[in-house]
This record gives C-alpha cells, structure tokens and sequence, in this order.
C-alpha cells in the first residue's frame, strides 16, 4: 500500500488539507525542500481538478490521494472516480456550460505539466488518475 | 490559513489587497469582491498579491475573469507581486504577457499605458 493514504470528501475546504499532508510526506521522504512549493500547487491543482469532476458528475466518492515513498523517488496519485465520456458524446444543449469546465480542467493540467517532468494522466470509463513523480535525496548523503 | 481582503481608494484606482491563501476553496471570495468593484464602478483595479502565501490556478482564473470585467470598461487590472514562487505560476501559464506586474503598489498606481 501507500505510505500514506487520503480520501476526502469532494469539497473545495478539504483541498488545503491534501496540500497540507502531502507536503508534509514529502519533505519526510526527502523531496527537495526547494521543491515542496511546487508538489504543494501540484498536489493542489489535481486534487481541485478531481473534485471538480466529481461535483459536476454527483459522485458521492471521495478523491483518493496515496502518497508514496519509494526508492530514490516520491509519488503522488490523485484518483477521481468520474467517468470520462468519449468526445463528441456532448448534447447540444450543454455544450457551452461544458467548455468553460473544460477551459478550467486544462488551466489545471496546464499548471501541473508545467511544474512536474514526471506526470501521468490517465482516464477511462470509471475515473481518472493523475501520478506525479519527484525524486527524492536519501537522508545521508543530504547531510554530508 | 483563509483569504483576507481589503480596499481602497487612491486617487482613481482601486488597490485590493489580498493576504492567505487563493484557491478552489476561496477563490469565489474574491471573484465576488472583484465583481462588486466593477459593478459599483470601480474600472482601474490594482491587485496587491504581496501578502498571498498561495495561489493555483482557480485564482489565475478569477483574476484573468476580473482582467475581462474591466476591461469591458475600458479599464485596466494591475498586480502588484515581488514573490518567485507565485510570480513562477504567471509564468509557466503564460500570464506574464497578460497581466501588467509590478514591483510596488506606487508604481502600478502611477502607471499608464
């Protein structure tokens, strides 16, 4: 499992806590500490992206955060469980309502491509998952 | 840490000032207070981002939504930001050529296009 897991309800109250714990984690698993502003904003900005989705499809679930310490690297993953419908699927009578959500969803991802070199997103019918990667200084040799 | 705003007036600009953090959560916060301004006739904004510790890209959004209510009125939307880390944001979006940023609130209140 993740070092450390998070669900949260969709709510925009709870996004700070996200950024709040997983800035935490990652300063203990060793992310540079010059770096932790951006997996802060990053975290952020997917978790704000998840919850989005999920307020505009009603999902009851929780996004999920896993956090996770590994070797030389430190991960995040921000799951929603919103199912991605295939494009040109859009009724008209929504369209534009749809595209200001699109417009703000992109500005997210925009941000998290620009501030993260390793990021992965994938999405199908049940969700979407969001996997950012830093890498990590092994305590000892930050302190020789 | 929330969102704090305050306002006022110098000569025929209106410097806002905000402190805390800008994000999905109180972003509407100040979409609410920049849509108030305009609305009672507040065209020249100058927004002082010197005391926000966070900002993502909910709040880029906002302030991108008040750059468009101003200048519907052939007004302008001016921000004051001395801190890498937020400047960073404007930059990896493209903003910086959007948005005028200054290094003072006098200097955005004394500028002219």
């Amino acid at each position: 499992m993740a070092t450390v897991e998070l669900r949260f309800s969709a709510l925009p109250e709870h996004v700070r806590t996200a950024r709040l714990v997983a800035a935490a984690v990652a300063r203990r698993a060793g992310v540079d500490e010059a770096v932790l502003d951006e997996v802060r904003l990053a975290v952020g900005e997917a978790c704000s992206r998840a919850v989005g989705l999920h307020q505009v499809a009603g999902i009851a679930e929780p996004v999920r955060v896993a956090l996770i310490e590994e070797e030389k690297q430190f991960s995040i993953e921000v799951g929603d469980e919103a199912p991605r419908s295939v494009p040109g699927d859009r009724t008209s009578g929504g369209a534009a309502e749809l595209d200001v959500d699109a417009e703000e969803d992109e500005m997210g991802l925009a941000v998290i491509s620009g501030l993260v070199d390793d990021v992965e997103v994938t999405a199908g019918e049940h969700g979407g998952l969001i996997r950012m990667t830093w890498p990590t200084t092994p305590p000892g040799v930050a302190l020789t | 840490m929330d969102l704090s705003l305050s306002t006022r007036t110098v000569g025929d600009r209106t410097v806002v000032e905000v402190g805390g953090e800008i994000d999905v959560y109180t972003a509407p916060k100040l979409r609410e207070q920049l849509v108030e301004l305009v609305n009672d006739g507040n065209f020249h904004l100058v927004v002082d981002m010197e005391g926000v510790d966070f900002l993502d890209s909910t709040g880029l959004g906002v302030l991108v939504g008040g750059l468009k209510r101003v200048r519907a009125h052939e007004g302008s939307l001016r921000l004051v930001c001395n801190q890498e880390r937020i400047l960073k944001i404007f930059r990896i979006t493209g903003l910086t050529k959007v948005f005028p940023i200054h290094t003072s609130v006098e200097e955005a209140v004394a500028a002219t296009d």
